[in-house]
């Protein structure tokens, strides 16, 4: 297939990649592109091997004892396990769990200490990082005059889009969202929304979500991940005017299963 | 409704009779430590004055304050938790964040587990060997301080880790998802969340190393010095080897003056155990995520 | 086609700025963080390892000390037999029995007296008592725990040496059971904690299970509750006997200073912990009778290092199994 758009570049190159615990593989063989600035979505039920996947690309797998991985990931045409400084590649990388996780600290801390991880020490610079993250999550209007409570005393909508401000406060260049309406009442699952296809122009997204319509509405391309199989990539309206090549994705979209 | 039956009342009877028995045992071996305490106190509050508790000690102990052993004491204490606190923060913070879960992890709590259980005299006698003679300390309150801290560091280790793993493992990921190194995740999120459950186990420890009377007997206490310490390379008189010594070993000490010493010792060591248990409780109620 | 963003006429105003990105870093050099993570790495790898460095060191140099007597006038069959510990005569001897005997009589009676009561009080505050009853009665078993051993000490020698002398009509009260007396009261609170976590461990779908059945709280507690927490309760023993065993100050101060079998639970004892505290301040180091103080640390540091383990592997054995 010819790249429709050339201008956009390839952000992350999955080459064979397989996931496997011991014998047990999570995820087989799976090969595709993410470009430069896109919404990609990745859609398929429960034990797909979709989170598996997001661990991968910022290297959090390293985490997870008796995890294996085999194949490549190309991060701007370089395999992720070739970079010297780890840390470095998940600065670039900002993360959104399913569950939210404000951090024990003020709110003003939870945004503010990315920044300051790398350095941002100056009062100012870190209130002009914090207001602004926290306005691009659709927060700030809620939590402005309480900065300073607990950030993991906040509501589970507010945590989630709390996190959501920590990412951003990285200036990801790929961020990562698992499943992040799973906790969150609908309401602010559209303003995430909102905020998301805002954020499209800046920085590369890959969205594992459970909820179809939500990858109809955000994502340009899809994959279909099934039982640790790639079962397909494509356009993501493709998916839904009936031009999908396998029969097991028209059924997963029409809610046959899943 | 259910009628009572006999049986029903008889398992009854015999359920409360159990209760009872259990309830009994209980107090066998609560009552006669309160009731010991109460003579302790009865026998030695009047020894207690503001001169007995500022004054040096003189003729061996049987006049005069016990000054330089609380200083004493002070001084061991101070010396042994410089020592054992960043020491034990160290190994916990390893075990708790580091350590794979393979077989030299459970050697190194194997150790743990056996340094709290040699017993008091054997670690005296390390002392002796290690830094008496080997190291040249001299008794000292080096050499003395140095002994407590290895025989009360599991104290630090255990509640330090502890604390530690009370904060939640989503924390340290999403602090290492965004870049964090293991270091960065443990001094800014995971060490300020658990530092007051380390202050804890500190002042156990302080409690624990305040009473501790056999490590110290041949690595640094004095019987009798009329002066206090100037330096760690000095010996010292401590409180609990001042009970013994005029219990056991000095003549005509009077004996108020022996349950003076043993109430101040004893109220010094329950008290900082208090505190700890204190904190704990208030801990436990305030709650950050 | 698909929306295109188009983002590269202008390029994105970034949330912190246009540094911010700087920032990130080179992914193919370590900064000072990464070092700083490495160093720190080995800082507390040290201090994890200190434990073992600590142990080793123990047994090294007691064993160092105590070389000069077990190659020079150490007699292994004597050592064992004879009851005889006379170091400072003449012609020393240097017969360990005794302080065998009299280390494991104490222990021995301290055990009798406070295993029952120490279980018992276990099942009381793990398995009766509710709330508030329960939660002072945890703490004051810990503050009890707390007690320092010269304290107690200090007990035997003045309270209950007395309370022996009237209540027995003997002449002096120190001895075993003086001793064994204190020391029971010293290891229960240990020997109640471990027994309660011991209990508790026992998953509360057990006891629902035999309620269920229409048994009562005791029927549950001993056909259900003590054989599955039978391990615990024994590691809680273990531990309790260990702690009894190496006791100094206490078993020094109450239970008299003879070296001589026993022949009743009157009778004075030493034990072995008690001769080297008693000792160790005369000796010249070096000299025979100070690495034979040593030797008796040894015994001490292995027999109590075989409880602990044997104490921490039962203990473990039920955790794995839950």
């Amino acid at each position: 297939m010819v790249n429709p758009t050339p201008d956009q570049a390839i952000k992350l190159e999955v080459d064979n990649l397989t996931i496997s615990y011991g014998t047990n593989a999570i995820l087989r063989d799976v090969s595709f592109q993410v470009r430069e600035r896109e919404i990609f979505g990745i859609i398929g039920p429960a034990n797909s091997g979709k989170t598996s996947f997001l661990r991968t690309l910022n290297r959090m797998n390293e985490f997870v004892p008796g995890m294996r991985v085999d194949g490549q990931i190309l991060f701007d045409g370089q395999d992720v396990r070739n970079f010297t400084n780890v840390f470095a590649l998940r600065r670039r990388v900002g993360v959104v769990f399913p569950l939210p996780v404000g951090l024990p600290m003020t709110v003003y801390d939870n945004v503010a200490l990315a920044p300051r991880l790398t350095g941002v020490k100056k009062k100012a610079d870190l209130d002009v990082i914090v207001e602004r993250c926290l306005t691009r999550a659709a927060l700030w209007d809620e939590v402005k005059d309480r900065l300073h409570a607990l950030g993991s005393l906040l509501s589970g909508g507010q945590q989630q889009r709390l996190t959501i401000a920590r990412a951003l406060s990285q200036d990801p260049e790929l961020l990562l969202l698992d499943e992040f309406s799973i906790a969150v009442d609908p309401v602010t699952t559209m303003r995430i929304e909102d905020v998301l296809k805002e954020l499209r122009s800046e920085m590369t997204i890959v969205m594992v979500t459970n909820l179809v319509q939500q990858a109809r509405r955000l994502a340009e391309r899809t994959a279909f991940f099934l039982n640790g199989e790639l079962v397909e990539v494509g356009e993501t309206e493709e998916f839904f005017t009936g031009t999908v090549q396998d029969p097991r994705t028209r059924e997963y979209v029409e809610g046959k299963f899943g | 409704m259910f009628e009572a039956t006999a049986l029903n009342r008889r398992n009854e009877r015999v359920e409360w009779l159990w209760k009872v028995l259990f309830l009994l045992m209980t107090l066998i071996l609560v009552v006669p430590v309160i009731i010991i305490l109460s003579v302790l106190v009865y026998k030695g509050h009047g020894a207690i004055t503001w001169e007995f508790m500022t004054e040096m000690a003189r003729s061996g102990g049987r006049e005069g304050g016990i000054f330089p052993a609380l200083v004493g004491t002070i001084w061991l204490v101070g010396v042994a938790l410089l020592a054992s606190v960043p020491l034990g923060v160290a190994s916990a913070i390893y075990l708790s964040e580091y350590a794979p879960d393979n077989w030299f992890t459970r050697v190194i709590n194997l150790a743990i587990i056996n340094l709290a259980g040699v017993p008091s005299i054997v670690h005296a006698l390390f002392g002796v060997g290690a830094f008496v003679l080997f190291f040249r300390f001299g008794a000292s309150i080096l050499a003395a301080s140095l002994t407590l801290a290895i025989m009360t560091l599991p104290v630090v280790i255990v509640a330090t880790r502890e604390s530690l793993q009370a904060v939640p493992r989503a924390f340290r990921e999403a602090c290492w998802n965004m870049g964090a190194t293991r270091w960065q995740t443990i001094r800014r999120v995971v060490l300020p969340n658990a530092v007051s459950g380390i202050l804890t186990g500190v002042i156990l420890e302080v409690s624990r190393t305040a009473g501790e009377t056999a490590p110290i007997m041949f690595t640094g206490a004095a019987m009798f010095i009329p002066f206090l310490p100037q330096s760690v390379f000095d010996q010292t008189m401590a409180l609990s080897y001042h009970l013994f010594i005029i219990s056991n070993s000095i003549p005509g000490v009077a004996e108020e003056t022996k349950y003076g010493v043993a109430l101040v010792l004893i109220t010094l060591v329950l008290a900082m155990n208090a505190l700890s248990i204190a904190f704990r409780v208030y801990l436990r109620g305030k709650k950050k995520w | 086609m698909h929306p295109n963003p188009a983002s590269q006429l202008d390029p994105p105003a970034t949330p912190a700025g246009p540094t911010a990105r700087a920032r990130h870093g080179s992914l193919h050099r370590r900064d000072l963080a990464w070092y700083l993570d490495k160093a720190v790495g080995i800082v507390v790898f040290v201090g994890g390892v200190s434990a073992i460095i600590f142990i080793l060191g123990i047994f090294a140099f007691i064993t160092k000390e105590g070389m000069t007597f077990i190659f020079g006038d150490m007699n292994l069959k004597e050592f064992f037999t004879s009851p005889n510990w006379r170091p400072t005569d003449a012609v020393p001897e240097y017969g360990a029995l005794a302080l065998i005997v009299g280390t494991a009589s104490v222990t021995g009676l301290a055990m009798l007296v406070s295993v029952p009561f120490s279980l018992g009080a276990a099942v009381f505050i793990g398995e009766f008592a509710t709330g508030k009853v329960r939660e002072s009665l945890k703490v004051l078993v810990e503050l009890l725990a707390a007690i320092p051993s010269v304290v107690w000490g200090f007990i035997g020698f003045m309270i209950m040496k007395e309370l022996i002398e009237d209540v027995f009509g003997v002449p002096v009260g120190l001895g075993i059971l003086n001793a064994g007396i204190i020391l029971g009261l010293m290891a229960a609170p240990i020997m109640t904690t471990i027994a309660e976590d011991a209990l508790k461990a026992v998953p509360d779908t057990y006891r629902e299970a035999a309620e269920a059945m229409g048994a009562t709280r005791w029927q549950i507690i001993l056909k259900v509750v003590f054989p599955a927490a039978k391990n615990g309760l024994l590691g809680a023993v273990l531990l309790g006997v260990g702690r009894g065993f190496g006791e100094t100050m206490a078993v020094l101060m109450a239970s008299g200073h003879a070296i001589q079998l026993p022949g009743s639970i009157f009778d004075s004892i030493r034990a072995l912990t008690a001769t080297i505290a008693a000792e160790l301040g005369e000796t010249a180091a070096g000299s025979p009778h100070h690495g034979a103080l040593f030797t008796l640390g040894i015994l001490l540091f292995v027999v109590t290092f075989i409880i602990n383990l044997s104490a921490d592997l039962i203990v473990r054995g039920i955790r794995k199994k839950n």
